[in-house]
């Protein structure tokens, strides 16, 4: 255990609810704690869990496309309920189409998000990326 | 030859009653209320009641005389979580399901404007809790110095992040509070757990309030005054629903009590999703859930169940100018009793909307959400669809010659599929009265206050 907490979910009227399962047993294999409220979360849900449970990390799925309306604001809504400092990060199927990648995490890290994952990357990755900006030893 | 019998008592808000049971037989022998003398003696009102009682006394011995009180105005509780529908939201939970009026709920750290509302209050206990457990402890730990610094005088229970406590004690004991400390009322996300916070709150109730309300004087005589009369009849439904050690109990059940201020409803469930593909989203509720309805009532709160429910709803069921005329009068009269067949059939009326809105209140709810692979259902709250009992109780609901009709108000309807009300519930009603005594009865005896619940209540099937 590292003691760090990390907020996980599918956010929007998104119900891919595997990745998610996955990203869970990653995450707590890798010493975190794991705070997952699942598929069909809104940003208030993130944000609640986020509150509550102290968290320093909050990792969103998109799977469905829809992944860029359904992240605006939030940010914005982390600094207003005292979150000012939190890390956000997203990935899954975060656009619709073939887009330029780079394009993409631009626009995510205009919305505020620490870093955006381009589909197919694996959870190793983001466990990699967590450790190094929360700054835990190997 | 003679019997051993418990005599029950419910200091109630307006009337003191009395139940003798025959703990032998398993039967009720008798029953009286007088009105509750809580601003002289206490105890004038319980010797008139216990006067009334009409029982030979050649025949029965009292062995035990146990009592629950909502008297002097309940036990009045603030809660304090940190978000609104997380802790805080379990917190007022816990505090309803131990019998208490909830006067309000605070989220987050407490301004300087809510100190001074909550000493406008008078408050009975304060119930602390924020954060799950390793989560957020910045928020309750400043709640507790608030605390500290301006509620010197009023019993606290501390629920919260287990993680504060040390600090949190450390807060308390330089300031000299009284305190007690228990359980995270939500220890991970979501899940909720009332039970430890339910048996402080009753506690401190046995050993703080009774004497602050007056009733100490009651204690010479009576043997235990164990709890705030609604945790008595929660306790009631349990042990009905769920049966003891010993007995099975009779599997789901719904308790509708209607009063001259409040309705309450009672559901012991899980309340899972009866069908399939439905995922369930928001807080986890406890299976023995309480709701208190505070605008919903038949006389002190006639104006605020108008306003409640409002033209439409009323025009349904009776003409409208007239229930407006009749509430404004039941409010200003509250010890008003209908004679006449037009106020029997108004008081009908408001018992019938008070049911509806109630249930419609306390049940869960299923929300639509449209998704690129078609709909999808959340669950918000218990489904009740599948109850088996809807029982009623309360003066009204008791007194009239329709108790059937008043309930079945609160069945499911096809017109709000949404909202999960019972389908096809047994309708049943408490016609002794004898639900909070039964409660208390369950403490000593679980099995015989079961089966004299069971014989009086449920086995009296009108249909």
């Amino acid at each position: 255990m590292n003691s760090k907490t990390i907020v996980i979910g599918v956010i929007g009227a998104d119900v891919h609810a595997v990745g998610n399962k996955i990203i869970d047993y990653a995450l707590t294999q890798a010493g975190f704690k794991v705070v997952n409220i699942g598929v069909l979360s809104t940003q208030e849900d993130f944000i609640n869990a986020a509150i509550e449970t102290n968290a320093d990390a909050i990792f969103v799925s998109s799977l469905y496309g829809h992944g860029e309306l359904d992240c605006q604001g939030l940010r914005e809504k982390c600094d207003e309920a005292g979150l000012e400092n939190i890390i956000l990060y997203v990935g899954g199927n975060i656009v619709v189409g073939k887009q330029d990648f780079k394009e993409v995490e631009e626009r995510f890290k205009k919305l505020g998000f620490n870093r955006a994952y381009a589909p197919g990357v694996k959870i190793e990755t983001g466990i990699e990326d967590i450790k190094l900006d929360l700054n835990i030893d190997k | 030859m003679v019997h051993n019998a418990y005599l029950l008592i419910d200091f109630g808000s307006t009337y003191t009653k009395l139940t003798l049971v025959d703990i032998e037989n398993e039967e009720i022998v008798a029953t009286s209320k007088a009105i509750t003398t809580v601003e002289s003696n206490i105890m004038i009102g319980f010797e008139e009641s216990f006067a009334m009682l009409n029982y030979d006394k050649s025949k029965y011995q009292i062995i035990k005389k146990l009592a629950c009180s909502s008297a002097a105005g309940g036990l009045k509780m603030v809660t304090i979580g940190l978000v609104p529908e997380l802790t805080a939201e379990a917190a007022k939970r816990a505090a309803l399901g131990a019998g208490a009026r909830v006067l309000k709920t605070y989220s987050y750290e407490i301004s300087s404007a809510e100190v001074q509302e909550i000493n406008n209050m008078s408050v009975d206990i304060l119930l602390l809790s924020g954060g799950t457990n390793g989560g957020n402890k910045k928020t309750i730990i400043a709640n507790a110095e608030i605390i500290a610094k301006n509620f010197k005088n009023i019993p606290i229970i501390v629920a919260g992040n287990k993680c504060a406590n040390d600090q949190i004690k450390v807060i308390f004991d330089k300031a000299k509070l009284n305190y007690i400390m228990t359980e995270n009322v939500m220890p991970t996300l979501n899940e909720i757990n009332v039970i430890p916070v339910r048996e402080k709150i009753r506690e401190v109730f046995m050993q703080n309030i009774i004497k602050s309300k007056g009733m100490d004087v009651a204690e010479n005589f009576i043997d235990d005054i164990l709890m705030p009369t609604p945790a008595a009849v929660l306790k009631a439904s349990e042990v009905l629903s769920r049966g003891t050690d010993k007995v099975d109990g009779i599997g789901d059940i719904i308790v509708v009590d209607i009063g001259g201020a409040t309705t309450d409803v009672h559901s012991i469930a899980e309340g899972n999703p009866t069908k399939p593909g439905i995922n369930l989203k928001g807080l986890q509720e406890p299976i023995a859930k309480r709701t208190v309805e505070g605008d919903l009532g038949m006389r002190y709160s006639a104006l605020a169940l108008l306003e409640a429910s409002g033209e439409k709803l009323i025009s349904t069921y009776y003409p409208y100018e007239e229930i407006v005329e009749a509430c404004k009068y039941r409010h200003d009269f509250i010890n008003f009793v209908p004679e006449t067949n037009n106020d029997i059939a108004i008081d009908e009326v408001l018992a019938k909307i008070c049911t509806k809105l109630a249930m419609n209140r306390h049940v869960g709810y299923v929300e639509i959400a449209y998704t690129p692979i078609g709909d999808v259902y959340n669950q918000y709250g218990k489904d009740l669809l599948e109850v088996k009992y809807l029982i009623g109780t309360g003066g009204v609901i008791i007194h009239s010659d329709n108790p059937k009709d008043i309930l079945l108000e609160g069945k499911f309807s096809s017109q709000e599929p949404t909202l999960l009300k019972p389908k096809i519930p047994h309708i049943c009603v408490d016609k002794y009265y004898i639900l909070s005594a039964m409660g208390l009865l369950a403490y000593d005896l679980p099995d015989k206050a079961f089966r004299i619940m069971k014989k009086y209540i449920i086995d009296k099937l009108e249909d």
